[in-house]
């Protein structure tokens, strides 16, 4: 499918088609995923939103091949999750970084554990070494490569875990609550990471996270809540439904919580502000 | 507490020994350990003990380190020791009490207790030259052929691998547990053995299944990155031989000749 993308006029695929995907976990439970289409374009920077239990892990490991849907499709880059001839390199299309930073490396160096990944695809061991080196360098943690991960900080840890899926040349980088666990020094490193890699490496980017500040970097906000996809659109459109996004047991942006109270207070202000310098500067301007 | 703990005992420094080959540092310590066992006369001792120093020199390892692996088998060393000076029956040189020191018992003990310390010394020149990375590589590399009759080789060491790369966090982990748990008043220092391994269950039970939840994790982290076991899989680091390993080889094998020739021909 191809869709032309309004502003620079050039055709862009959908890596990711998640087509009416309903999952549950067990024939007995509930559906945990409900009737989700969604579309992710090649070189978008998406984040979904939702309170815990909203659907949207699962979701991620849907796109991933970790599970297979109950109803409906999920392609990436047009191959079917559920074809299994494919499921290898669905996964290394679309790589995954998970919540526990010590959860997911596998390593006792930090350069071992970036190579897992192109280990397992079967790559020749020089090239590997040229990917694990480039792949550290463009998280920054180059001059880390022979430490034990243990003795890393969070952020570093989810650099790491970056780094691993980088390695394995993904198109795609999914990362479900990478920051949850991180202290927010480690949550700027991370996000900085991420920004880069869409903007100078144009991967594309589906963030899982309830982090709303994190959210407001990305190019479409998709809220999820009960399993269903609520809310869609830029992250100025959709932090403008102030009442309806706390119906779901989310936040506003601070920043954006603030204005509207300013401006039930009687300050003219613009309607939807989402970042903290917008505000300084309307701020500035008012007499 | 356990925060700068080091796995295993490698002295990371650069020295010919710690370059070789783990596949040969591994095979020679094989035949090593076989040397000692057909070794017979105190004489050819000397050339087991030439050996190992020479070992030990090239590692440039200091030699207190070397000693060190001793220790946690002092204990055992000195009972073989005992034991076999009085349960030895022979010419009586020497009567303590009920208990008789024999000449064979003498020679024996002394045979035994330095078979043991070489054994040790020797062993751990391995573990000291070798990191457990390099180490586990060797073993699987070594173990390969053993698969056409169905040994795990790829499977053992990747669990070595992991288990490696999770003793740290999980020791991070009981230290944790251990706080909460004293902050909520439990005790583990005092009364006897048994109150206090009881006293390890609150420990152990929470730290089992937080590991559960890792290997889950893990599972899933591993898969997500390509992981379909052992097959089709290349490895970043390339094990090679070397020269160095060569005149390694060559090294051993006339050492091995000469214990030999002094078991038969002496």
């Amino acid at each position: 499918m191809v869709i032309m993308d309004k502003n620079s006029n050039i055709k862009k695929e959908n890596i990711i088609e998640i087509k009416d995907v309903s999952f549950k976990y067990g024939e007995e439970e509930e559906l945990a995923v409900k009737n989700v289409n969604l579309n992710v374009q090649s070189g978008e920077f998406i984040s979904i939103l939702g309170h815990n239990g909203s659907g949207k892990s699962t979701l991620a490991k849907l796109i991933n091949s970790i599970l297979l849907p109950f109803e409906g499709n999920v392609l990436v880059k047009g191959m079917n999750t559920k074809d299994k001839e494919k499921l290898w390199e669905i996964r290394s299309t679309a790589g995954m970084v998970f919540q526990n930073p010590d959860n997911q490396l596998v390593g006792t160096v930090v350069e071992e554990d970036v190579a897992f990944g192109p280990e397992n695809q079967g790559v020749d061991p020089k090239l590997i070494r040229k990917i694990v080196d480039e792949s550290l360098k463009k998280v920054d943690m180059f001059e880390y490569r022979k430490r034990p991960p243990h003795l890393l900080s969070g952020g570093q840890k989810q650099r790491i875990a970056i780094a691993g899926v980088l390695a394995l040349n993904s198109d795609c980088i999914i990362l479900d609550e990478p920051t949850a666990m991180l202290d927010p020094e480690g949550r700027k490193e991370v996000m900085d990471t991420i920004k880069m890699l869409n903007k100078e490496q144009n991967k594309t980017i589906v963030l899982i996270t309830h982090f709303m500040d994190e959210a407001v970097e990305a190019d479409r906000v998709i809220i999820m809540d009960e399993g269903e996809l609520k809310l869609e659109g830029s992250p100025r459109d959709v932090f403008s439904k102030v009442e309806q996004i706390k119906k779901y047991g989310l936040d506003v942006p601070q920043v954006t919580e603030l204005a509207k109270e300013l401006k039930m207070e009687g300050i003219k202000l613009s309607d939807n502000i989402i970042h903290v310098e917008e505000l300084v500067s309307e701020l500035c301007q008012l007499k | 507490m356990f925060k700068n703990i080091t796995i295993g005992q490698h002295y990371p420094i650069e020295s010919f020994i710690h370059d070789l080959d783990p596949r040969v540092k591994i095979v020679i310590t094989f035949l090593f350990i076989i040397s000692l066992f057909v070794v017979n006369h105190f004489a050819a001792y000397l050339f087991v003990i030439l050996f190992l120093s020479t070992v030990v020199i090239l590692s440039k390892v200091p030699f207190l380190m070397v000693l060190k692996g001793l220790k946690p088998i002092l204990i055992i060393i000195i009972i073989t020791f005992l034991i076999n000076v009085f349960m030895t029956s022979g010419e009586v040189i020497f009567s303590l009490g009920p208990l008789d020191i024999t000449k064979e018992g003498l020679r024996q003990a002394g045979f035994m207790g330095l078979r043991l310390i070489l054994l040790i010394m020797g062993t751990s020149m391995l573990t000291l030259t070798t990191s457990p990375i390099l180490l586990t590589d060797g073993i699987e590399s070594l173990l390969n052929p053993y698969k056409k009759i169905g040994l795990p080789a790829h499977e053992l060491a990747m669990m070595m691998t992991i288990a490696l790369r999770f003793i740290p966090t999980l020791m991070e982990e009981t230290e944790k547990i251990m706080k909460a748990q004293k902050a909520r008043g439990a005790d583990f220092e005092s009364g006897n053995i048994f109150k206090r391994a009881k006293s390890l269950v609150p420990l152990l039970v929470p730290l089992f299944v937080s590991a559960f939840r890792r290997a889950d994790d893990l599972a899933m982290a591993m898969e997500a990155r390509c992981y379909r076991g052992g097959e089709n899989r290349t490895r970043m680091r390339q094990l090679g031989i070397t020269k160095k390993d060569i005149y390694a080889g060559i090294f051993t094998l006339i050492y091995l000749g000469i214990v030999i020739y002094s078991r038969f021909y002496w």
